[in-house]
């Protein structure tokens, strides 16, 4: 198996998933076997080859550095869990 | 009413014949009707009926296009502003976009009427809709199977002439192999052509949307209304788009067809193969000549796809933290744990699932044996296929190796899952268009779809050769046995 106990319950910190302690197990022989299947790429040789993060290869367009959109913060928080004078409210982070 | 065409529906509106307010409620009806399917997460009847009415008004004013006063279901992906927005997942089940997406944005300027959002798997992670939120859709075809996924609610309800046609998005088949396996048309236009924005993003550099139509010409009538420049996201082409509807029509003498070796051979069910290699027949009666070309790593596909979209998605998924929109758990200790817990919470297995592999292949020590590996490998992907198109004009093969499988039959084996894709995947890779037409039944009467594959940004070709075949023969215009003329 790829995955150990100790590294999914650190994959599962960096993704901030909780996982009961008692599902860990599986996670592990069910991400090993996905790991596993994926190993196939190694048949081929790769050295040399450019890696191709996209299929547009020139690059992605820059527009001008100008505003144009209207401040819209009463509509995007309307949908917020909590929110109070204008600011998203979370667990109190600093003491 | 349901049979008709885009156009036919169009025509009707325009003499007179149907008001889109009785269009609206005809289809209104029958998503009704048809509730066992479970096609659709939101239906808003109220909301849907005043664009009727607007689009009645513009049209008694002599100010309409193509699609003004016809209602079209939307992927529940697509953000449509004052209607819920879930992406088949928990953690956007209380989540109404403040703004619409660009497709939805172009459909509502010239008239068209939003009829509902349809089911999906969860953040279009899925080849079955079994992993929405909201329950598995039926096949109208055979209750008992998958619509496939993860468009499956806009593939059933095409196929159920519940909706005149609706919207998609392909990652890595996601609108073609549920058109195969519902008997429509699905096209995955070139990555580029359709704007991404306010389409919720799974796997940024290989999501598309398309349209899903009975047809190819109502395929192209969609597109020419979704598709151009939108300045709004960075990977949108500015180059001319034709008029697909006039693009098509034109005689395919001596069209080469290219035929992968890799997609006729292990896996390939050999009915499905016996029904794509007499629609191939077809296609030479047409004037089409047959060429055997080679994909060498096509196999790879997989593997590598199943590396680059778990990556992209997990970044892509890290906003998800109930903080500015969606679901918040309610009992947590501090910050990190209420994102923790919000996120276990929101979130199904199969998208913890594809977080976790894309957060463990771009974690440090591990980046290069899986994300740049698999980046290129997907260069030689596409290099494969810029190779091939040098000796034929489109490629040609099976959409999908079955037809629709059972519900529940692949749901604890993710591999088998994945194994779906293995014909559409790399088209996504390598951002190339490609369509799924219907080209025949099984022999237990289940709908088997042909896959044609373009070159970049030749989609008004693709659409072409798609029309041509279902100008000869009718198998688009087959519907399962429930669905009453």
């Amino acid at each position: 198996m790829i995955l150990d106990h100790q590294t999914v319950t650190n994959i599962a910190r960096l993704a901030r998933l909780h996982i009961d302690e008692s599902d860990i197990d599986r996670y592990a022989s069910e991400l090993s076997r996905i790991l596993d299947f994926v190993e196939q790429m190694n048949r081929v040789d790769t050295e040399g080859v450019t890696p191709l993060a996209h299929p547009q290869e020139g690059g992605l367009r820059v527009r001008d550095d100008i505003v144009t959109e209207t401040n819209q913060r009463e509509s995007f928080q309307k949908v917020a869990p909590e929110k109070e004078a204008g600011l998203y409210l979370v667990p109190k982070v600093i003491e | 009413m349901h049979n008709k065409s885009l156009t036919q529906l169009a025509a009707d509106l325009v003499a007179k014949r149907v008001s889109s307010v009785e269009l609206t409620q005809h289809f209104l009806n029958r998503i009704e009707q048809q509730e066992i399917l479970n096609a659709f997460i939101t239906v808003d009847p109220g909301f849907s009926l005043a664009q009727a009415r607007e689009a009645d008004q513009r049209i008694q004013q002599g100010d309409k296009t193509a699609l003004t006063g016809i209602p079209i279901a939307h992927k529940d992906i697509f953000c449509t502003k004052g209607m819920l927005t879930t992406c088949g997942s928990h953690i956007l089940s209380n989540f109404v976009s403040p703004y619409d997406a660009t497709v939805i944005d172009r459909l509502n300027q010239n008239g068209a009427v939003i009829l509902g959002k349809t089911n999906m798997d969860e953040f279009a992670m899925g080849s079955s809709n079994e992993t929405s939120h909201y329950g598995a859709v039926k096949n109208p075809w055979d209750h008992t199977t998958v619509p496939g996924g993860s468009s499956g609610g806009s593939a059933a309800a095409v196929a159920a002439r519940i909706a005149p046609a609706a919207t998609g998005t392909d990652t890595g088949g996601s609108i073609r192999q549920p058109a195969a396996f519902c008997g429509v048309t699905g096209f995955k236009p070139s990555y580029g052509q359709v704007s991404r924005f306010g389409m919720v993003a799974f796997a940024s550099s290989l999501d598309q949307g398309g349209p899903i139509a009975r047809s190819a010409e109502d395929a192209a009538l969609l597109l020419n209304v979704i598709a151009g420049f939108d300045a709004r996201d960075s990977t949108s082409v500015q180059r001319q788009t034709p008029d697909f509807v006039n693009e098509i029509g034109g005689d395919i003498e001596g069209l080469r067809i290219g035929l992968p070796v890799q997609f006729f051979g292990e896996g390939l069910d050999s009915d499905v193969e016996g029904i794509v290699r007499e629609a191939l027949r077809e296609y030479e009666k047409l004037g089409a000549t047959l060429i055997d070309i080679d994909l060498p790593n096509s196999a790879l596909c997989v593997p590598c796809y199943y590396v680059l979209a778990p990556s992209e998605a997990s970044s892509n998924l890290a906003r998800y933290d109930g903080v500015r929109y969606g679901y918040r758990a309610s009992g947590y200790s501090d910050l990190i744990d209420m994102y923790m817990k919000t996120r276990a919470e929101g979130f199904g297995d199969e998208v913890k699932r594809r977080i976790m592999i894309g957060t463990y292949a771009l974690s440090a020590g591990y980046y290069d044996a899986y994300y740049l590996k698999a980046q290129k490998l997907r260069r030689l992907i596409a290099q494969d296929f810029a190779h091939a198109f040098e000796r034929c004009d489109v490629i040609m093969g099976p959409t999908t190796p079955t037809t629709a499988f059972a519900i529940g039959a692949k749901t604890d084996d993710p591999i088998a899952m994945y194994l779906n894709d293995i014909y559409t995947i790399s088209v996504n890779l390598a951002g190339l268009p490609g369509i799924s037409i219907p080209a025949g039944l099984d022999n237990t009467g289940k709908p088997v779809g042909l896959q044609i594959i373009g070159q970049y940004f030749d989609d008004a070709r693709v659409l072409n050769v798609a029309h041509r075949f279902q100008m000869t023969t009718d198998w688009h215009q087959r519907a399962p046995s429930r669905v009453q003329p």
